[in-house]
């Protein structure tokens, strides 16, 4: 979104390096992330986009050996300082991952529990309103609506992601993650989640892990393209499909390598 | 080329069928085994719950009690019974003579005076009135009468006398003998006399056991495994523990034992022989158990639930607590009630504490002293007497009930929790 044509900046990556263990995963990341737009991170297996995604939420700190240096500014307050809660933080960073990943519980704790354990709802007709809005705006609510309280796990694999999206936006997140959110699922169930991303850009800023070239084409304003853990290029998506700066990014576009 | 093909083949065919067969040999091997087992315990064990009576008329003659006319509740607890206790067998062969009178007398169990003055004690107005009274047979014969006594040997070599017999046989004739189903072998107490011990002192004692070893091992393993495996830092610290939890699980049962003896009863001074100190042996028996098993149904809770709570923003208690533990309780109880049939069957470290001790009284906590089932079973295996053969069959037999109805209900539990999250 921009406000008086000026590009409203969400996230502020600087100098991000990601180490496990020893090894560096991520060099000198610096990259800017428009407010209430999506970004499309590309790039061959391996390259660091989903490290550089889960730096955004600290989701890097439960793996032991990973360490992040580098500063990531989210509305300018560094998240990867000390004073950072991590809990708020996610609060308002959501995530949606790979594989589709409901709690075994019904739909409606799965898509109550974030609400529940940040207090946001006051009573229980709040809570089911929050319930019905979230399944609505993940393009569920029409499909579920009769069998909230049976079981998440036992929906379709299409159906289940996007019950995970509900659960990510019940708490009203500023930002969403997705880490290849449709790797797991069918062409046709892939356009309604596609479909979904578009809707979802004018309430919340995000940022889209995908190995499909056509998906970053289609559903992002901005692209990021990672190789070896380096960003080579980024800006707007129609840029780095038509005219890239880089011969490395030409050549991931038009399938040479990767 | 090609036959050499066909023939590869075939060979991978009869591989397969090889192996099939062997698969099913070992299976029908181990049916076989059980069945064996089962059957010798069943035809060993069934006759210790039928109990064999001689009825005998007793005159409750007042005189011979040393009791007056109209004698007071009081008077009829404290009267001596053992006179008429012995005239009512002694009637049973008038002409017996001083030798054959004692041998009359050892046909019933040692106490048959009591079984006499509880008939009296249920009806005051039998005084000076004969009635037929049931006593109980004593254990010889009552392995005579299940047919379990070798009656052709010489009778030297019997504990049964042929005189014994030949009343025996005439009371059975007459219709005096009976075999009712046996109520006190689950309602006495241990017993020096085989036809009396019963398994309640040491059915107690294992429940009481179990109960302690349950509630002092469950939480702290299930807390240790959480802890472990949620939050502790993975370094070598914790990989030395994790070595040692598992040799603990390794150790020899007497060895926890020897440790309940040296720690529990010498420093502690706890009371010995009690379901108290050895339901604390078997729970550090049982502990490594039930954390590998709640640490290995942690570790099988997907990341990807953890992944997702997390990203929720639970924070790392919640996390646990909402989506990992209640996931893997099904495992840990199973575990849990893995850990405790153990314990269940466990003799050599109750026996280092004491709870081989011949316990004549049912325990009402676990501060009494008590046995145990499998040390019961060891107790009454000892024994020489013929009337325990059958008892050791017996209790073997309630402690694999026991263990049945611990594994269904494992499965209940499992099954509702598992029903609840999937």
């Amino acid at each position: 979104m921009r406000k008086n044509g000026v590009k409203m900046i969400k996230i502020k990556a600087k100098d991000v390096d990601v180490f496990y263990g020893k090894k560096q995963a991520l060099f000198n990341i610096s990259l800017d992330i428009e407010e209430n737009q999506v970004t499309a991170l590309i790039g061959p297996s391996g390259c660091g986009k989903s490290t550089f995604l889960r730096c955004l939420n600290r989701m890097n700190d439960v793996i032991d050996i990973c360490s992040v240096k580098g500063e990531i500014l989210i509305n300018d307050f560094n998240i990867n300082d000390k004073s950072c809660d991590v809990v708020r933080l996610r609060e308002k960073i959501g995530m949606v991952f790979q594989k589709p990943n409901p709690f075994p519980k019904t739909l409606y704790e799965n898509v109550s529990y974030g609400p529940t354990i940040h207090g946001i709802a006051q009573s229980k007709q709040e809570m089911d309103e929050i319930v019905e809005t979230s399944l609505k705006k993940a393009a569920l609510w029409e499909e579920v609506k009769d069998r909230l309280h049976e079981p998440g796990t036992g929906l379709s694999g299409g159906q289940q992601q996007r019950l995970c999206i509900a659960r990510a936006i019940s708490v009203r997140p500023e930002v969403i993650l997705m880490d290849e959110p449709c790797s797991a699922l069918d062409p046709i169930a892939t356009a309604q989640i596609e479909e979904l991303i578009d809707e979802l850009k004018k309430e919340h800023t995000i940022i889209i892990v995908t190995h499909s070239m056509a998906q970053a084409a289609r559903v992002s304003q901005n692209t990021g393209f990672f190789h070896l853990g380096q960003l080579i290029e980024h800006g707007s998506t129609d840029k780095i499909f038509k005219n890239p700066d880089n011969k490395k990014t030409q050549d991931y576009i038009t399938g040479r390598f990767g | 080329m090609n036959k050499n093909k066909e023939q590869l083949l075939n060979k991978r065919y009869k591989a397969e069928q090889r192996f099939r067969l062997y698969g099913q040999s070992a299976i029908f091997m181990a049916l076989l085994f059980l069945t064996i087992f089962i059957f010798k315990i069943f035809s060993t064990g069934y006759s210790a719950f039928q109990k064999t009576w001689l009825i005998v008329p007793v005159n409750f003659d007042a005189e011979l009690m040393m009791l007056d006319e109209n004698p007071t509740k009081q008077d009829i607890e404290d009267a001596d019974y053992y006179e008429i206790a012995l005239q009512s067998m002694w009637n049973l062969d008038p002409n017996a003579n001083e030798d054959q009178q004692n041998q009359l007398k050892r046909m019933v169990s040692y106490f048959f005076e009591r079984e006499i003055k509880q008939e009296l004690l249920k009806d005051p107005n039998l005084l000076g009135k004969t009635k037929e009274v049931y006593l109980t047979a004593s254990d010889d014969l009552d392995q005579v009468f299940k047919a379990n006594y070798p009656r052709d040997l010489p009778e030297d070599q019997r504990r049964v006398s042929d005189y014994q017999l030949k009343i025996f046989d005439q009371l059975v004739a007459n219709g005096n003998v009976e075999s009712k189903f046996n109520i006190s072998f689950f309602t006495n107490a241990d017993s020096r006399e085989a036809e009396l011990a019963g398994i309640a002192s040491s059915f107690m004692g294992s429940i009481f056991s179990i109960l302690v070893c349950l509630m002092i091992a469950f939480p702290v393993a299930v807390l240790a495994a959480i802890y472990l495996e949620e939050f502790a830092p993975k370094n070598r610290f914790t990989d030395f523990i994790e070595v040692n939890i598992n040799n603990l699980a390794a150790v020899p049962s007497i060895v926890f034992g020897l440790l309940g003896l040296g720690v529990l009863l010498a420093i502690f001074q706890l009371p010995r022989s009690t379901p108290l100190v050895g339901g604390i042996t078997l729970s550090l028996m049982t502990l490594p158990t039930i954390i590998i098993a709640a640490r290995a149904s942690l570790k099988a809770v997907p990341p990807s639930i953890r992944e997702a709570a997390l990203a929720m923003g639970a924070s790392r208690m919640q996390t646990t607590m909402h989506h990992t533990v209640p996931l893997s309780m099904p495992g840990t109880l199973s575990g849990t009630i893995i850990g405790l049939a153990q314990a269940l069957g466990e003799t050599a470290p109750l026996i280092l504490i004491g709870m081989v001790a011949f316990v004549n009284t049912i325990p009402g906590s676990p501060m009494d002293p008590a046995a145990s089932l499998p040390v019961q079973i060891y107790i009454w295996a000892e024994s020489a007497e013929r009337g325990f053969v059958e008892k050791v069959s017996a209790c073997i037999m309630v402690l694999l009930g026991f263990l049945i109805i611990m594994n269904l209900f494992a499965q209940i539990i499992r099954h509702k929790f598992e029903k609840k999250w999937s």
